[in-house]
């Protein structure tokens, strides 16, 4: 994209039927949604009462975790595959030692030790990245594989069953259970917000994912940058991993399958885009909740799985169009 | 000792790359509070001399003296951390982000006893900083939005924040208007009357004989001569930088103008910019010229001829016939031929060889069956490079380690190629050195005399007049007049430039 082209003086003019296509299309995601739920609450009005709002809100609650840490990779221009795996590999791990050790120690241990190995994962997809100038794709396609391969040969393939305080109600709203990890997920939240607005790291991640060359002139650190990004996002995994075996209660090789490309949808759906440097924490959750919207929402429809899939990509297909739009400039 | 006074003395400096002495034992001696003009055609090795003082590239030879101290910088944020700042051409700026953001990259201000940048610190200093200069633009507006010039004060205040005690500026007016090169030359001036050393980077001996103190010479790779720019003038500059005289910064015109129109172009308004009702017409052989200040519609009027921008009105007749010239692949096929201003931007494809660069827009006359002939490809690179006398390797070398004349004349080269009946050629000299830029001009002229026709856009009024044959001014868009190369003066262009400003 051309810098010289942004320069030129905008003509300005009273509203026109351009101007509001405009604005339409700016917001066209949101509008669709909205649309989306008017619509099926009206086939089933049981879709906006609060039941299934609370239901909504704790499913994003479980999700969004892991887009945070994938939306750092993607601020980077670059991406990462290796969530999914790693919510497998991080369920056993829980699963594993909530089983041995028992009590709150065991509960704690188990944290940490999810932590630790996303992080250790997340090292490896950072250094390759920062280092060797992989492309993230590549090197997180690869991890992926060997972190899959590493929880076939540690767990055999086994189920374990698991529980945990996170999936446990706080309280019931209407009836519905509201589990910690909403809690959880809340604090983590805002705990990322801070990191990307109001820390140096924060602001060294969205230096580097605009302009590298720039960010390593100013004296940033960017293998470091790079690395941390990806150790964050790896923990984040690891912690999703934690909620899902918890949530689900066992742990098994399916679990965590394809949670990478719901994640990177998501996060795209929110307007972080794959240019890198840009994307809010808010549109992270917006994209979060709008993914778990529209599943909910086809269910209560009564569509069908298959249908289901192509609605979810066509989706992805359209809020990259329209994200694409703000950084392609007019000729 | 005297030495021990400069501010900055660098000594003896050498630098090899594989094949070729970049610099030979160079000296340059910076005096606090002087503007110090390195110039030197592109090639002389003034950017490699920089890069060694900012840790880029490591020296072979040579002793670099900070106030007398030696310094050996590992890289820039080293180099700025002493004091020592370059504002590069190519502005290395992370542009989704704000001013605030882009200003203290790498050294953001914390809330006290928290891990947190403290924002109202960041807005605060560089409020200080934009008040010192006199630099009028919001610290929270994102990078993207703001023009050229705009970013280009930015890094500047940047540089100024380090509490720089030496400010390289390469090439910092070639994006400026005149009022904006006013106040870089103020802002300049504020830090020589501090004690800072510039050392200032540019091609425009008009600019360099008034603001800098000192002139440093460069020619490939070596030390010519350093001079106070008090004693110096144009013409014996140039004889420094290309070590012959040059009286004549042009070639002779020639008499190469047809009869028969070959080109018409008439009421054309594109769609997404603001030019306007543009209607003339060209006549084969005819090197016409597009004059205007910057932002005036030049490029927009190229780019509309030749497809790479939505026209909305407007009809093209070439020999004749109109041409629609929707994309331009059609208007390659048309005839047509566009060399970009954005050279490295739109111009060059940098990791490709010179042969590649060369035949990648006639492709098709190469072909036998589905497969590329190499020897012809090859052969037609050779035609070219001798004929332009480019000076490089092998055809082989990867275009990005040309200079930028050499580069220009490989895009040259690639649309003679396609054997085009107009050529468009935006700002076709520009950031390219004198010796370059005549042999371009001959280029431009050959092509006319081989019954070419030539629009060229150009910010350099003495260019335009010495090298057109007619001139159309252009002004906020719109066509404000068109003038007679031979017979009008800079002031009538000017006049009309600023008709509907």
């Amino acid at each position: 994209m051309s810098q010289a082209k942004e320069i030129r003086p905008h003509q300005k003019k009273a509203l026109s039927t351009p101007d509001v296509l405009n604005w339409l299309l700016d917001h066209a995601m949101i509008i669709i949604i909205l649309l989306l739920a008017v619509y099926v609450t009206i086939r089933v009005p049981a879709f906006i009462k609060l039941p299934n709002i609370v239901n909504l809100i704790s499913l994003t609650a479980s999700r969004l975790p892991m887009a945070l840490g994938v939306a750092g990779c993607i601020v980077l221009a670059g991406t990462d595959l290796s969530g999914g795996r790693m919510v497998g590999l991080a369920g056993f791990l829980v699963a594993s030692v909530i089983g041995s050790v028992a009590g709150v120690g065991g509960v704690l241990l188990a944290i940490l030790v999810v932590l630790i190995t996303g992080a250790a994962v997340g090292l490896v997809n950072g250094f390759c990245m920062g280092k060797f100038k992989l492309h993230p794709f590549i090197v997180t396609l690869a991890t992926q594989l060997m972190i899959y391969g590493l929880y076939l040969t540690v767990s055999n393939s086994k189920q374990i069953a698991v529980s945990s305080f996170v999936s446990q109600p706080m309280f019931y709203i209407s009836g519905r259970p509201v589990p910690w990890y909403v809690l959880l997920a809340v604090i983590i939240t805002a705990l990322m917000w801070l990191v990307w607005n109001k820390t140096t790291f924060g602001k060294n991640m969205f230096a580097v994912g605009s302009n590298e060359e720039a960010a390593r002139v100013s004296g940033v650190n960017v293998l470091m940058t790079i690395v941390c990004v990806f150790m964050l996002a790896g923990a984040l995994y690891g912690y999703t991993g934690f909620v899902e075996a918890c949530r689900i209660g066992n742990s098994s090789a399916t679990l965590g399958l394809s949670y990478e490309n719901d994640a990177i949808s998501a996060v795209v759906i929110g307007g972080v885009s794959f240019v890198g440097g840009t994307g809010k924490i808010s549109g992270v959750i917006l994209g979060v909740f709008m993914m778990q919207l529209i599943m909910t929402a086809m269910t209560f429809l009564g569509i069908s799985g298959g249908v289901a899939y192509i609605i979810k990509g066509a989706v992805i297909l359209i809020a990259c169009i329209l994200d694409m739009r703000k950084y392609r400039a007019k000729k | 000792m005297e030495h021990a006074e400069a501010l900055l003395r660098m000594e003896g400096i050498s630098k090899s790359f594989p094949g070729v002495k970049a610099l030979d034992h160079v000296q340059l001696t910076v005096q606090a509070g002087t503007v110090h003009a390195l110039m030197g055609e592109n090639g002389a090795g003034k950017s490699t001399l920089m890069k060694c003082l900012f840790g880029i590239y490591h020296k072979d030879e040579g002793h670099i003296y900070l106030e007398g101290q030696e310094v050996n910088f590992a890289n820039s944020r080293e180099a700025l951390d002493h004091g020592v700042a370059m504002v590069h051409q190519e502005l290395n700026q992370a542009l989704k982000r704000n001013v605030m953001d882009n200003i203290w990259l790498g050294r953001y201000p914390k809330i006290k006893g928290l891990p947190l940048v403290s924002e109202k610190q960041m807005y605060a200093d560089t409020m200080r900083v934009f008040e010192e200069l006199d630099i009028h633009v919001d610290p929270r507006t994102v990078m993207s939005k703001m023009p050229v010039s705009q970013r280009q004060m930015v890094e500047i205040a940047k540089a100024v924040s380090f509490h720089s005690k030496i400010i390289v500026l390469d090439e910092p007016t070639s994006s400026l208007t005149e009022q904006e090169v006013d106040h870089l030359f103020k802002i300049i001036n504020m830090l020589r009357d501090r004690g800072c050393g510039i050392i200032y980077i540019s091609h425009k001996m008009d600019e360099i004989l008034r603001i800098s103190d000192e002139v440093t010479i460069m020619r490939d790779g070596q030390y010519i001569a350093t001079r106070p720019a008090a004693e110096l003038t144009k013409a014996e500059i140039i004889r420094l930088m290309v070590g012959r005289e040059m009286t004549n910064q042009f070639p002779p015109k020639l008499d190469t103008v047809g009869q028969e129109d070959i080109m018409r172009v008439e009421g054309l308004t594109a769609e997404y910019s603001h030019l306007k009702d543009v209607s003339f017409s060209l006549k084969k052989g005819e090197i016409l010229g597009v004059a205007g200040l910057d932002g005036s519609g030049r490029t927009e009027l190229l780019e509309n001829i030749f497809g790479a921008a939505t026209r909305r009105s407007g009809t093209i007749y070439k020999d004749g016939n109109r041409v629609q010239n929707r994309t331009p692949q059609e208007s390659i096929k048309n005839g047509f031929a566009l060399v970009t201003e954005e050279r490295r931007a739109t111009g060059i494809f940098g990791i490709l060889n010179i042969q590649e660069n060369t035949v990648i827009a006639s492709l098709k006359n190469y072909l036998k069956g589905v497969l590329l002939q190499s020897g012809k490809m090859s052969s037609s690179t050779n035609e070219m490079i001798q004929a332009m006398s480019i000076k490089t390797p092998s055809q082989k070398t990867k275009i990005q380690s040309l200079s930028g004349g050499n580069q220009q004349k490989v895009i040259f080269g690639r649309w003679i190629l396609t054997n085009p009946d107009v050529l468009l050629l935006d700002e076709p000299t520009r950031g390219i050195d004198v010796g370059a830029k005549y042999e371009i001009y001959q280029l431009i002229q050959r092509l006319a005399e081989a019954g070419k026709s030539v629009i060229m856009v150009s910010s350099e009024m003495p260019e335009l007049l010495g090298v057109c044959n007619r001139i159309l001014v252009m002004s906020g868009g719109r066509l404000a007049g068109e003038v007679d190369a031979d017979h009008t003066t800079q002031e009538e262009i000017m006049t009309l430039a600023a008709m509907y400003v």
